[in-house]
């Protein structure tokens, strides 16, 4: 086993499968087999940590009040008061709550659990006013992050944000709202073209009276189920919600679906069919065990093929995180988390739509990535990269164009200010092995394969600090 | 030499621009005869929901003011476009407009099914999709990506804004957004940046990296070519203080100086008023009237408003009843705006809201919002509509 090489398949690993990896932790896996290091992987990743952070009985509180006040006809002033608090505190909840996933990512020592409850959340896109349904629909992806894909299915299925998010609730016997059953085969389990508008249609019968009640618990409310007969994929019965969840999995265009999506997540946007294949049999045959999958992919040797290495765009939130996990990077007003989420185009618990984040190279376009090569240096340095190259007189005018910009904006706005975070540079070196040189960061840092212009940019740097900010700055650092 | 620079106190302006000239040659290639003939669309979007019931009134319908107790326009006050419908007093700016024939007002403008969410129903007008359908590119992005005559800059659509929008982001074309060009210039003509592009010419390939560097690329050589443009240029017209119309009248530079580009985006936000709608309403609609007539003028003064075609939109309109608090909840079909000084057919296009015949309260649409884009695809920017639309739509006779 090569030393170097076992060290950058590590790497990638822990970039892939978690956000990023410490240099001291990477030295001290890297002396593992491979193997060894993925069950470690694995086993870290046992432990589920749920967010508590929305106050269970309030939420319930609110929720009666509100059916109250939503039952009412003419509201008094006094209770339109107490619905716009309600509102108010919910909004100011849910955002403490996105602030509170991306905190658990940057801390976690649970790497692939987090990682995974991030994919589920994008695969189950969701939208909930209400912070207590989406901590609770959160709390069930990271639980079931690497367990049963049926238990995650059926659990996501009757949870309330999800119910209201596509329409179940008003899913009844005699009055069918479609919604949830197209969803859950066109976006959640088969795909586009592995279905008819008629399997719909009886997947939607099957599924009316699953529903949430006033103090948001699932109900099955059996006076509003449809108890005809239903076809369903040439099978006939009486079908309840979850009779149609085990037909939907019995075909294995559904371990494909997942096996696809996960694969152009953890793998390539591209997918090789071969290794899908491959992945899907094995998720078919183990019964949809999650981890399993999970395992057979960071065993494969494709999975660590040039092709797959610092090859895909981060998202948003696995640049955040991993800039912040790396550097250990404080946010004295975590509210920036958020408008930095937005302006890069992934407001966690905010999907576009129900098709959730597409991903890929759509989370570049000229302001996100030039933004991206600003953060790090936000972030990291009170906004300067400290460059060591030649000055020729066109840059000197620049520069003397921005001091004078600097000094007009004085007034108005300071990065600092905004952005507001400290990295914990004492922390970040510790890591590092002694006499480490610029250029060995540089190719710590960075996920693609250094090229010439990099080397060449980098050689004559001195300090380490100047150094990782350059590098966290480069079109290269948005790659993993 | 360790130079310190950059980023300082520069504020969040996104996007940038890099130093290419090598980038800036098809432009000379470009025959004047061509760039003579350029025409513009700037689409306007109002976020939140505009009240269009409260926007363009219907007094001459009684059954108006009887929906509407407590908010509706007094016919007294309001500015009559003809026997039937009028504009909100707070647009008494677009009076002139209308009356030199440069705007014209589509109503009920909307699609099947409609969604009355408002990241979904905006998801639906900016992508032109159906309501049941989701894409991940907008109808102006797949403009771009049409690689068409009159598509073919990076530059070719501009959103004066921090971030940009899905309407203008295509699959391997994308509009660019930016706010202040001098800020831009100057942010991002920096060393580090520099040195990043200088001689990278290994990284033009198909792949990730490749894709970074040529959007990078893009930006650098939009954002020079677009400052190196503009920055002559100094508008005569005043324009109210807002937001919305400092948006404007960057466009108005842009256009007026000449810039290459087809698309202008600009929005204004904040009209979802569930509550107390009489004054936040009529706040934003002073805004909009009072930005767009400046504007408008401000294009007629430097002779571009026969090339300019002007389009506004909300995501859905509002109930036809009011509700408890003086507000309107989401409703569907609503009224388009479209400015320009070659309109076919001026003030007002097509037929009344019908407030008789509701589908469960709400107005049901006459025209399909996918008409108007393909009516500008096929007659404004010369594509076939049917090839960003993905089926083809019957055009109208506004232009």
């Amino acid at each position: 086993m090569n030393a170097k090489d076992n060290f950058l398949k590590v790497k990638h690993l822990y970039n892939r499968a978690g956000f990023g990896i410490s240099y001291a932790e990477l030295e001290k896996l890297s002396r593992k087999n491979l193997n060894k290091v993925v069950d470690t992987l694995l086993k870290d990743s046992q432990k589920d940590d749920p967010i508590k952070l929305v106050n269970d009985f309030e939420s319930k509180r609110q929720l009666l009040v509100q059916a109250g006040l939503y039952a009412k006809k003419d509201l008094t002033d006094e209770e339109k008061k107490m619905r716009q608090q309600i509102v108010r505190e919910q909004n100011e909840v849910s955002r403490d709550l996105n602030i509170a996933f991306v905190n658990q990512m940057i801390n976690t020592a649970a790497p692939l659990r987090e990682k995974m409850t991030l994919f589920w959340h994008g695969h189950f896109a969701c939208r909930s006013n209400n912070p207590f349904f989406a901590q609770q629909l959160n709390n069930i992806q990271r639980t079931n992050a690497l367990g049963s894909f049926k238990t995650l299915l059926v659990e996501v299925s009757k949870s309330p944000a999800m119910l209201q998010y596509l329409n179940n609730q008003q899913n009844r016997k005699g009055k069918p709202n479609e919604n949830f059953a197209r969803e859950l085969m066109e976006l959640f389990t088969l795909g586009r073209g592995n279905y008819t508008e008629q399997d719909i249609k009886e997947s939607a019968r099957s599924f009316t009276g699953w529903m949430y009640d006033k103090d948001g618990s699932f109900i099955f409310r059996q006076n509003l189920h449809d108890t005809g007969t239903k076809t369903f994929f040439g099978k006939i019965g009486n079908f309840e919600g979850e009779n149609i969840i085990d037909i939907i999995l019995e075909k294995p265009e559904t371990s494909q679906f997942i096996a696809r999506k996960v694969y152009k997540f953890f793998v390539n946007d591209n997918p090789n069919e071969d290794h899908v294949k491959e992945l899907a049999t094995h998720f078919y045959n183990s019964k949809y065990d999650i981890a399993s999958m999970m395992k057979k992919m960071f065993t494969s040797d494709w999975f660590y093929s040039p092709e797959n290495v610092g090859t895909k765009i981060k998202s948003p939130a696995e640049f955040l995180v991993g800039l912040s996990r790396e550097f250990y990077v404080t946010y004295n007003k975590p509210q920036v988390l958020i408008q930095l989420q937005s302006s890069l185009g992934q407001y966690l618990f905010n999907p576009p739509n129900v098709a959730g984040w597409p991903g890929g190279q759509s989370w570049i376009d000229s302001s996100s990535l030039m933004l991206r090569m600003r953060i790090p240096s936000l972030v990291l340095n009170d906004g300067e990269i400290d460059f060591s190259g030649k000055a020729d007189p066109e840059d000197e005018a620049v520069i003397a164009l921005s001091r004078v910009a600097t000094t007009n904006a004085n007034a108005n706005s300071k990065p600092k200010s905004y952005v507001n975070a400290n990295a914990d540079w004492p922390k970040f070196l510790g890591t590092l092995p002694k006499g480490l040189t610029p250029l060995a960061l540089t190719e710590f840092l960075l996920q693609p394969k250094l090229n010439d212009k990099i080397t060449t940019m980098v050689s004559d740097n001195k300090g380490l600090r100047s150094t990782a900010v350059e590098i966290t700055s480069m079109p290269e650092y948005q790659l993993c | 030499m360790n130079r310190r620079n950059f980023l300082r106190n520069t504020g969040f302006v996104a996007a940038g621009s890099l130093f290419v000239p090598a980038f800036m040659k098809p432009l000379e290639a470009m025959a004047l005869d061509e760039l003579s003939l350029y025409k513009n669309l700037v689409v306007v979007q109002l976020s939140g929901g505009n009240d269009g019931l409260n926007t363009v009134i219907p007094f001459g319908n009684d059954i108006y003011y009887q929906k509407r107790k407590s908010i509706a326009i007094k016919p007294e006050e309001v500015i009559k476009l003809n026997d039937m419908q009028g504009l909100n007093p707070n647009m008494a700016a677009l009076q002139e407009i209308h009356d030199q024939g440069w705007m014209t007002i589509i109503n009920d403008v909307g699609y099947p099914n409609p969604d009355r969410s408002h990241f979904r129903s905006m998801d639906i007008w900016q992508t032109g999709s159906d309501s049941n359908q989701f894409l991940s590119t907008g109808w102006i992005g797949r403009y771009l990506d049409s690689n068409c005559q009159t598509c073919k800059f990076p530059y070719t659509a501009i959103e004066v804004d921090d971030s940009l929008s899905l309407a203008m982001k295509g699959q391997t074309k994308k509009g660019i957004a930016l706010k202040d060009p001098g800020a831009l210039y100057r942010n991002t003509n920096d060393p580090f940046f520099k040195a990043m592009l200088q001689n990278d010419k290994e990284h033009l390939d198909e792949d990730n990296l490749g894709y970074l560097y040529k959007t990078m690329i893009e930006t650098s050589s939009s954002a020079n070519y677009i400052q190196n443009t503009s920055k002559i240029y100094q508008s005569k017209s005043t324009y109210p203080n807002s937001g919305f119309a400092n948006q404007l009248k960057t466009v108005s530079k842009f256009i007026s100086s000449g810039l290459k580009t087809r698309v202008y985006y600009v929005s204004l936000s904040g009209f979802d008023t569930h509550v107390n709608q009489i004054g936040q309403q009529g706040n934003l609609l002073k805004q909009y009237g009072e930005g767009m007539a400046a504007f408008l003028k401000d294009l007629k003064t430097n002779n571009k408003l026969d090339d300019t075609l002007v389009i506004t939109f909300s995501e859905f309109g509002r109930r036809v009843e009011q509700n408890a608090s003086n507000g309107t909840d989401h409703g569907t079909a609503n009224n388009m705006f479209v400015f320009g000084g070659k309109l076919k057919k001026q003030g007002i296009f097509n037929a009344a809201p019908n407030l008789s015949d509701l589908d469960t309260g709400d107005l049901k649409y006459q025209l399909d919002f996918r008409q108007v884009y393909g009516t500008i695809l096929d007659k404004w920017l010369d594509v076939n509509n049917a090839d960003i639309l993905n089926k083809k739509f019957n055009t109208l006779d506004f232009i």
